[in-house]
């Protein structure tokens, strides 16, 4: 029989493709008891806290939660919170871009500088984020009695709210575009260059289309930022019911006054929006994926 | 003169670099340099002695070692469950494996004041899980701990999991032809491959926990030399008008944030290198 002069080895791997499988995974027991463990560790810590604020909020009756949402300081929070995030993330979607442009595109000194200067912000505490602002256009701050006597405001006021946002999702769009930027090089533009296209052009019909998911991804994960953001805007809101609440720290006053159906209303409407947010973000996340892929 | 002349090391057909570098140092100045500048000179308006003093009393100190304590418990609590996490994620499948990586990225999307009453409410003495637990949560100095572990989850499962993705299954065959058991590969040869990013995911995880305030300061109760974190105090000196002592403490956390990003650079570039890229 020609079978058994077959390499003994080769026979044994075509035999039991378990024993290959051993040594480069765990056996059974082990694989099912880590699965229970990590994912033990993420409903104590993820599922089970966001479960709970859907709960807590319902749980006076739907009626208590209608009222919440649409008090009219709640309402006053919602469009604060909208207008703050509807003026910073497109500034720095502009901002995102030209960083990116020269960063992606041009080869300069002092390139490493800028690239951590622009993600310095995210190692500030949000507290920080605030404070700075305050010392600058404050009462006491640089330009605080100058604002005064021009009757301007910006600390207390929607221009703080709006700073402390910008400052908090500074980082964000052009995290996302530099690297896909850098990857993708220079040819097309170049190209598009010596056929006649101005900067405009180039941007418009070259550049964007190509970065098109990288930017949505950096917009997404700014608006959930901005929408969100509670210490900086804090420091720099002044707390004045219906007018600089956002919705966060209007979640922060009904919770101290221990209306605490209320407060978890208005906290399921931000919890729904992260979990728009991270669909967006996986159907996005796909689509960029398959682009670089191909 | 232009920007582009002084600066550019190689000539570019493609045009906007002034209009965009212009743009570009502007609004950083605007936004993050004059004011981060701003904190620097109003703590150079106090003497040595008043600065130190301010910076080194009891109750600040205090603040430092809960705030550093907890962010450093959290941290590697991550980092051991965030590696865990990410082996599970890559290399098993379970059912809604997809939906659960996707919410990983929870603490992300979710806003602090959310996460932190939500977290209170859970830990507390009659919540979900506190009523199970012998020892009290929410309104301690463990409940900083927990608020601190949810902020910081995403950071080791994201730095490690492509890291994991990448890793050639013939490095463990090598290992395993060549007599290592199981452990023996996973020791000596996945886990130092992995652990740039590891420690990569962990300094991450633990420079956002030294400045988070929003989630924290629902749970932690906030007793001044018990529960109350640094970021607080530099509040509340705020509110009792006290701007140049806020900002003195604000110096000190800038300074460790500062320190911290230039490790967490040096990390990335020691991962990329390992990764050979």
């Amino acid at each position: 029989m020609h079978a058994t002069t077959l390499t003994l080895p080769a026979l044994q791997a075509a035999q039991s493709p378990r024993r290959l499988d051993a040594a480069t995974s765990e056996p059974r027991w082990v694989r099912w008891s880590l699965i229970g463990v990590a994912l033990s560790f993420l409903a104590l810590f993820l599922f089970v806290p966001l479960a709970l604020v859907f709960v807590e909020a319902l749980k006076k009756g739907v009626g208590v939660y209608v009222a919440a949402i649409t008090d009219a300081d709640a309402l006053s929070a919602v469009k604060l919170t909208l207008l703050a995030a509807g003026i910073a993330v497109p500034l720095n979607l502009v901002f995102g871009l030209a960083a990116a442009w020269v960063i992606a595109k041009f080869d300069f000194r002092g390139k490493n500088v800028l690239l951590t200067l622009i993600d310095l912000p995210f190692s500030v505490s949000p507290v920080i984020s605030g404070l700075i602002y305050v010392l600058v256009f404050g009462l006491q701050g640089w330009f605080g009695e100058w604002l005064r006597d021009h009757d301007a405001r910006v600390i207390f006021a929607l221009p703080g709210i709006v700073l402390a946002t910008v400052f908090v999702t500074f980082p964000f769009v052009a995290r996302e575009l530099i690297p896909l930027m850098q990857a993708q090089g220079t040819e097309q533009e170049e190209a598009a260059r010596v056929l006649g296209a101005n900067g405009w052009q180039i941007l418009r019909r070259v550049t964007l289309p190509n970065v098109r998911w990288a930017l949505l991804y950096g917009v997404i994960l700014c608006n959930a930022r901005a929408m969100g953001e509670f210490g900086a805007v804090s420091v720099v809101s002044g707390h004045i019911r219906g007018q600089t609440n956002t919705m966060p720290l209007h979640i922060e006053i009904l919770y101290n006054e221990y209306q605490f159906a209320a407060a978890f209303a208005v906290a399921s409407l931000l919890a729904g929006l992260a979990l728009v947010t991270l669909v967006l973000k996986f159907v996005v996340e796909r689509r960029l994926h398959a682009e670089v892929e191909s | 003169m232009s920007l582009s002349r002084v600066l550019l090391k190689r000539h570019s057909v493609l045009p906007g670099f002034d209009l965009a570098l212009g743009f570009t140092l502007l609004y950083l100045s605007f936004i993050v340099l004059i004011p981060l500048a701003a904190a620097f000179l109003k703590t150079a308006t106090l003497t040595w002695p008043t600065f130190w003093g301010t910076v080194t009393s009891p109750r600040v100190l205090a603040s430092y070692r809960l705030t550093f304590g907890a962010s450093l418990a959290a941290a590697l609590v991550n980092a051991l469950f965030g590696l865990l996490v990410a082996w599970v994620l890559v290399r098993y499948q379970f059912p809604a494996k997809r939906v659960i990586d996707a919410l990983v990225d929870l603490p992300f999307a979710l806003p602090t004041a959310v996460a932190g009453i939500a977290l209170t409410a859970l830990y507390s003495g009659n919540g979900w899980i506190g009523r199970f637990l012998p020892f009290k949560v929410s309104f301690t100095p463990s409940g900083v701990f927990v608020a601190l572990t949810f902020i910081g989850l995403p950071f080791v499962v994201r730095t490690v999991q492509p890291v994991l993705e990448d890793l050639h299954k013939e490095l463990e065959e090598a290992a395993a032809t060549l007599g290592a058991t199981r452990a023996q590969t996973i020791v000596r040869v996945i886990l130092p491959i992995l652990a740039p990013a590891l420690l990569t995911g962990f300094a991450l995880a633990f420079a956002r926990a030294l400045g988070e305030y929003g989630s924290v300061i629902f749970i932690a109760g906030n007793m001044p030399m018990v529960s109350e974190i640094t970021p607080l105090l530099i509040i509340t000196k705020l509110e009792q008008y006290d701007y140049a002592g806020a900002t003195a403490i604000a110096v000190v956390m800038l300074m460790a944030a500062f320190v911290l990003l230039l490790s967490i650079n040096g990390l990335q570039a020691w991962t990329r290198a390992r990764q050979g890229r």
